[in-house]
């Protein structure tokens, strides 16, 4: 997908809590991503690199959060991990299931190093 | 070293436009969906062909989509309906802000149903929402029956499906059962429609379902 477009979106949730003269204390930033949220992790890492490179922000790491496709079954009650593009539970067949995590894509937190 | 907690969204802009738009479409009664597909499916076909059929019926809006020209809104006012034709200039998807920068040139209220016919491309639109009601899918009998297990984001994404060309399937290497089973298995609740532009096959159906869509609204 869109992973430098995304980069600069998380750069500028950031910049909204940090401020350039501190943007050097920025260590890592936790970035939760879903299995089914389109973005590749790897791409992802590179494009922040890039964009932070030669910037005050250049310190900051992607600490980047792996959260699995997991569906409901309202079958049998069961959470269980999509495998495979299966999207049927796989204890009893049935397709009446929801997705509750695999999607997100969110900025989670940011470690600064404050000196403390 | 101390945490800033954050828990914020990356796509939060888009999300509160999109939310923004829907507000603006529920407040006018307007059945609102995306149509998206890879390029060459068939989706401005299909819309000539919606369109005609429902001319009387309904009053339909439409914005388009595209990297470069507006060849897509030509050939959808010949149908005399209200069109905006958005060009991304290299963007691969619509957001919502060109949406809703699209939207100060239509006239809502005087509206039944507005289409929106996404660039061509069927990665990228499957995580921008719009504000539509729904995401219509569009895959052609051109493009092999394996394509639902190999872009399953936009299949999950989306609520309807439409198989076009059917005309041509004596002619290319396409199993309409094993693509309904592959969109099947990634997005069991997926309403399927056939439809051939050619013959005109499936598009009274596909209508006549919108026509319910556009009569159920509060």
């Amino acid at each position: 997908m869109h992973e430098l477009g995304i980069a600069q979106g998380i750069l500028e949730i950031i910049q909204q809590y940090v401020p350039e003269e501190q943007a050097g204390s920025i260590r890592s930033v936790k970035v939760r991503v879903g299995q089914l949220s389109g973005v590749v992790a790897d791409s992802l890492d590179f494009s922040f690199g890039a964009i932070i490179a030669d910037t005050p922000w250049q310190a900051a790491r992607l600490n980047l959060e792996h959260i699995p496709a997991v569906s409901h079954c309202s079958g049998c009650a069961v959470n269980f991990e999509i495998e495979d593009l299966a999207f049927c539970c796989p204890a009893c067949g049935s397709t009446e299931i929801r997705l509750i995590s695999g999607t997100e894509l969110q900025v989670v937190e940011i470690e600064v190093d404050d000196g403390g | 070293m101390s945490i800033i907690t954050i828990e914020r969204k990356v796509l939060e802009k888009n999300d509160e436009i999109a939310r923004q738009n829907r507000a603006a479409f529920l407040q006018q009664g307007l059945f609102v969906f995306n149509m998206v597909s890879s390029p060459g499916a068939g989706k401005t076909s299909i819309l000539e062909r919606t369109l005609e059929h429902l001319q009387g019926a309904l009053r339909v809006g439409v914005i388009e989509g595209d990297v470069q020209t507006d060849f897509d809104a030509r050939r959808v006012a010949r149908y005399q309906v209200p069109v905006v034709q958005i060009i991304t200039n290299g963007g691969c998807h619509l957001e919502a802000r060109l949406v809703q920068d699209a939207l100060a040139s239509l006239d809502l209220a005087a509206l039944d149903m507005l289409i929106i016919e996404n660039v061509g491309n069927l990665v990228c639109p499957a995580n921008y929402d719009l504000g539509e009601a729904l995401k219509v899918v569009v895959l052609s009998t051109t493009e092999g029956d394996d394509k639902p297990l190999k872009y399953p984001g936009m299949f999950l994404n989306a609520s309807v499906l439409i198989i076009n060309k059917t005309d041509l399937i004596p002619y290319v290497n396409c199993d309409p059962a094993a693509l309904r089973r592959h969109a099947l298995q990634i997005n069991p609740s997926l309403i399927i429609f056939e439809t051939s532009c050619t013959t005109l096959a499936g598009i009274p159906e596909w209508c006549d379902w919108l026509k319910s869509k556009v009569s159920r609204r509060p």
